[in-house]
């Protein structure tokens, strides 16, 4: 079998049943994998309007097709689930080792089916596989239970595991892997506590072979080649992580500042930016499983009142501490974000809902006797503390746990949770990159800007420089860049292998480790149709229409390059939804149906 | 001059790009465990070390084979001869540093050959953390140090 191993395990919680069953063929060809083939398997099974957090939701883990190969960044797998926080279909993707000793243990995907009725683990030892008791793990952290699994399973096990949010139900939690990789945004965690499974543990020997093993070589020195000499792909992330955008995104005007309320330029934020991770608090750099980007950062504050260690933070994580909560101090942000990986859930999102109660709270419409103490935005203590009482599950930790848009409404002010379908959107203010604001409308998770990320060409200029403040060309720019952001999560390997590779490059390495001759072409409508079947599911399950917080459609930027800007979505969905054969109410019209292979789905 | 692995645990990124190229260029698959190197990450010391085969002069792994299976080429690599080896894996308890290595799915010995002269791992290392040099020419670490030395003492320019 080439690039796959060809068994998906089929787990049962409920009646603790174990099955290995052939992959479908003919799905893993059509939906790439990872991404794509687990949302077919997902929407072939699960009612569309399954309540996320019953027995009934399933929860998919899947690696693709150049998982744990030698591919260019080819590291990395999916957890598919109905998303707790939006109702929407729910993929999130993650790096680290995991995905490839899943596929060397001899599995491409694991399908978790019911709850069990007591916490249990998922032990895999090549083919030795268990479910196994949790009992000593519930209640622990992600760093605790991943050292406890490492020390019971043995120290070449890899370990994908939920923290105590995941099984307190907190919308936003994640699956981690590998302490510090997250499938992070939707609440693939929530899910996974809603099983009663903590964690799952694998060591796997094998080998993942490829189909022209010559061509494939040729392919990936190509690509690794490439990928090095890009200034972004090869020295940028390298040299100081993803926090580097903060300068750049401040410069743009687009960084968005006191939960979107005033402008997009926060004058301190130098100091929270990567150079001055990189002087003050940087260990060293970190690659995931056969990456050459190595953007990941060990961190370290040593001393003070915000003395911690772990990885990263990343961009948007850095953002919605940082800039959002109009704080400045790098050393909270850092602890903050330590934080957020060892209890299991989503920095963007928590640090978007604290920066939603600090505006709600300055307004008066959360009592202080709600938080506990006065919350007002720049506090560093607040978002650390904040932090932990979510983490603990105590006082208005418990609020918070449900989003900024269930708790906006609590307190009558839905208007002012910035997301979109409940899930926030992170770092880039889509009135000063209107592709972004696009982006965010029609993104099939709800806010997110790793459903196609504009921001490339519109700020940095990858591949090519367009305008951020024109709308026109960016609703097919959008569904280019949708199409192809679907294909890689699905390919298995990093979405930061754009910054240096294309579609030639991706499709290269695809068509030799799986031995097809499709063109490019072909290739990319696979991202097309994997696109098209999560807006199935999300009509189905009655998703709410693609639209934008009102405060991006009707509030000015006050200053800066895009000073008097406001979200321009009315000038481009249209034209979106026709690029991609959609109605006028953003639904598939039958021939892009047919065109697709997805007459069935409709 | 035959050149020698050197490398740089200071700067491993733990990324394993040298265990998945190594196994590929010796089995045509992806595998970790048909890797002759690995690294080995020591998350309290926040270093990761790529170890391989060190291609002794004085190779314990030659001296004790009982059918002469392992010699020593034109790269300088101690290479395993797979017609006369009898995977005995006397070699593996002789080395000293544990890198003779056993597969149980291809049930044979194995160890790092230099790729005959052009060793994947260094090749594919993206920080460099595995470089392969002439050790008659490897001052980098000689410069580093005279370069400190000239900032102390030198003339400002």
């Amino acid at each position: 079998m080439n690039a796959w191993v060809g068994v998906i395990l089929r787990v049962d919680l409920a009646a603790k049943t174990i099955e290995r069953e052939p992959l479908n063929m003919k799905d893993a060809h059509d939906f790439v994998g990872a991404r794509g083939l687990a949302t077919k398997y997902f929407c072939d099974e699960v009612d569309p309007n399954v309540e996320p957090l019953s027995p009934q939701n399933k929860l998919i883990y899947m690696t693709g097709p150049l998982t744990g190969t030698g591919a260019a960044s080819g590291g990395r797998f999916e957890v598919v689930a109905k998303a707790p926080l939006t109702g929407t279909i729910g993929a999130a993707n993650a790096g680290g080792y995991f995905g490839p000793e899943l596929k060397y243990a001899g599995y491409d995907g694991i399908i978790f089916e019911n709850a069990s009725d007591k916490p249990v683990y998922l032990y895999i030892n090549d083919d030795v596989v268990e479910l196994r008791d949790a009992w000593g793990l519930w209640g622990k952290s992600v760093y605790e239970t991943t050292d406890l699994l490492i020390a019971e399973c043995g120290e070449s096990f890899k370990v994908s595991c939920i923290g105590p949010t995941g099984e307190n139900g907190c919308l936003f939690s994640g699956v981690l892997n590998d302490k510090h990789r997250a499938a992070g945004r939707g609440g693939m965690g929530a899910v996974m506590g809603s099983k009663k499974l903590k964690a799952v543990a694998v060591r796997g020997t094998g080998s993942v072979n490829v189909a022209r093993p010559v061509e494939f070589m040729d392919a990936l020195v190509d690509a690794r080649q490439k990928l090095k000499e890009h200034p972004v792909g090869g020295t940028g992330l390298a040299v100081f992580g993803t926090q580097v955008l903060v300068n750049i995104i401040n410069e743009s005007g687009a960084l968005p500042t006191h939960n979107w309320r005033d402008g997009g330029y926060f004058p301190e934020a130098d100091a929270t930016g990567g150079e001055s991770l990189a002087d003050n608090y940087l260990v060293k750099n970190k690659g995931c499983f056969g990456c050459s980007i190595d953007c990941a950062r060990v961190t370290r504050v040593p001393d003070g009142p915000f003395k911690s260690e772990g990885e990263g933070p990343e961009y948007e994580a850095g953002w919605s501490y940082g800039a959002n909560c109009g704080v400045s101090d790098l050393a909270a942000i850092c602890k903050a974000s330590f934080l957020c990986n060892e209890y299991g859930m989503d920095p963007i999102t928590l640090g978007a809902t604290i920066a939603c109660a600090m505006e709600l709270s300055e307004m008066g419409a959360i009592p202080e006797s709600d938080v506990g103490f006065k919350l007002r935005f720049g506090d560093p203590h607040a978002i650390v503390n904040l932090t932990e009482m979510v983490g603990k599950n105590e006082g208005f930790g418990k609020t918070l746990a449900l989003g900024s848009y269930r708790m906006a409404e609590m307190y009558g002010h839905p208007e002012l949770s910035m997301s979109v379908k409940k899930q926030e959107m992170p770092a880039y203010d889509g009135r000063a990159v209107q592709g972004m604001a696009l982006e965010y409308a029609t993104s099939n998770r709800g806010g997110c800007h790793v459903r196609g990320y504009m921001t490339s060409p519109e700020i940095l200029g990858v591949p090519i420089k367009v305008d951020p403040l024109v709308t026109e060309g960016k609703a097919s720019l959008l569904k280019l860049f949708q199409d192809l952001t679907a294909l890689i999560d699905s390919l298995g390997v990093c979405l930061f292998t754009t910054f240096g590779l294309g579609l030639p490059e991706l499709a290269a390495q695809y068509k030799h480790a799986v031995g097809t001759d499709e063109t490019d072409e072909e290739i990319l409508l696979k991202g097309e149709r994997i696109w098209n079947i999560e807006k199935h599911f999300n009509i189905a399950a009655g998703v709410e229409k693609d639209t934008l917080p009102p405060r991006l459609l009707r509030e000015a930027l006050p200053s800066g390059p895009a000073a008097g800007k406001v979200a321009e979505l009315h000038a481009m969905l249209g034209e979106y939804y026709e690029l991609r054969g959609w109605d006028a109410d953003g639904v598939p019209t039958d021939l892009k149906n047919k065109e697709l292979g997805l007459a069935n789905e409709a | 001059m035959s050149k020698q692995l050197l490398v740089n645990p200071k700067i491993c990124a733990s990324c394993r790009t040298c265990e998945l190229m190594c196994s590929f260029g010796h089995t045509g698959t992806f595998n970790p465990r048909l890797s002759a190197v690995n690294v080995i990450y020591y998350e309290e010391a926040l270093v990761s070390v790529p170890i391989m085969c060190m291609q002794c002069e004085d190779a314990c792994c030659e001296k004790v084979c009982p059918v002469g299976a392992l010699s020593r080429d034109e790269n300088g690599a101690v290479v395993i001869n797979d017609e006369k080896c009898i995977v005995c894996k006397m070699c593996m308890s002789a080395c000293p540093l544990g890198n003779i290595n056993y597969s149980p799915i291809l049930k044979k010995m194995f160890k790092c050959d230099l790729c005959n002269g052009d060793p994947k791992c260094a090749k594919f290392c993206s920080p460099g953390a595995i470089q392969y040099v002439d050790p008659a020419e490897s001052l980098d670490r000689k410069k580093a140090m005279a370069e400190k030395l000239k900032d102390v003492f030198g003339e400002e320019l």
